[in-house]
């Protein structure tokens, strides 16, 4: 009985969701997909990169110097017109990490019961170089296409997640890996810094945005989410690291 | 395309009740893996590539590592005592 009343609560209240997200357009919650009039919106002054009032037609590879030079939008909102944002998530995962870090934090390593076979070995061997290429791939070309800094920073962490699995002697550098966090989160806030000399506002956009859609447009964009993606790669690798070690004997 | 949403979107449901009536917590997480990996592909259906990105790697990659980690530590320390 109990079951039953819980399945029908979720049949209900996935009703509810579906039917709001597919209505046809006109008044409802959710429009539907493309149909939306895109001037009554504020995503608009994101897409034609106009905050400030500069009301022309922004062309892929041929616009010169747009305000904010990055082809992805999302990219566009989150590092060049939300940066605060975004130092605030990185802050936030700083936290956790050293929460984790505080409280589980062991001398040995967790050992498992199975130990891995030949060919997770091999396999793991072959395929995290792919994945340590494509989360740098994903961070660098984050202002170009989809994804940015977090994602491609936890691939990179999967990589080692994947070292740790196949490998039991296997052990990070910590000491490196902290070096290289705490490196790139004051970067960061160093390039905040140098945008509030330079242009007024903390984490202002100071570098010349370039041809929409090239690798160096957008100005500090990218730099900043080089920075995001190491700190967040190497933070999650030392929350893993900490989550598989134990106290010593 | 309709159908496939509407088809993705009830097995999303179907394996989030199962992850929470499921009686052992290893299953619990398994489905709660498949779980997200199917919201990546409402998430690309939805034309939200950025969002699928993230919860491809994040959702069904390392949070299902980081719970099965905590599970082991779990039942280590409950052997001990």
């Amino acid at each position: 009985m109990k079951r039953l009343i819980a399945i029908l609560l979720v049949a209900v209240l996935g009703l509810f969701i579906y039917s709001n997200l597919y209505t046809e357009g006109n008044g409802k919650l959710f429009p539907k997909f493309g149909e939306v009039n895109l001037s009554e919106r504020v995503s608009e002054k994101y897409v034609k990169k106009s905050v400030n009032g500069n009301e022309s037609e922004v062309v892929f590879n041929e616009t010169n110097n747009a305000e904010s030079g990055s082809a992805n939008m999302v990219t566009s909102i989150v590092v060049n017109y939300r940066s605060f944002d975004t130092l605030g998530e990185v802050t936030v995962l700083f936290v956790s990490a050293l929460g984790v870090g505080l409280l589980l934090r062991g001398n040995s390593r967790m050992k498992f019961k199975t130990k891995p076979n030949f060919i997770l070995r091999a396999g793991v061997r072959i395929i995290a170089g792919i994945i340590l290429i494509t989360g740098i791939y994903i961070f660098i070309h984050g202002h170009l296409t989809p994804g940015g800094g977090f994602p491609g920073g936890s691939m990179i962490a999967s990589a080692v997640l994947l070292f740790y699995i196949s490998d039991d002697e296997f052990k990070t550098k910590v000491k490196a890996f902290k070096f290289l966090e705490g490196t790139a989160g004051s970067l960061y806030l160093i390039f905040g810094l140098l945008g509030l000399t330079m242009g007024g506002y903390f984490l202002y956009n100071f570098l010349p945005t370039g041809i929409v859609g090239n690798l160096f447009s957008a100005g500090i964009v990218p730099i900043v989410y080089i920075f995001v993606g190491l700190k967040v790669g190497s933070e999650l690798s030392n929350l893993i690291s900490d989550f598989l070690s134990e106290e010593g004997k | 395309m309709q159908t496939i949403e509407i088809i993705v979107g009830i097995t999303l449901l179907v394996f989030a009740f199962l992850a929470i009536e499921s009686k052992k917590i290893i299953n619990s997480i398994i489905y709660l893996s498949i779980l997200s990996m199917l919201s990546v592909v409402s998430f690309v259906f939805m034309k939200a590539p950025d969002v699928a990105i993230t919860e491809a790697v994040i959702g069904s990659g390392l949070v299902t590592a980081v719970f099965i980690f905590t599970l082991f530590s779990i039942k280590k320390a409950g052997d001990k005592e």
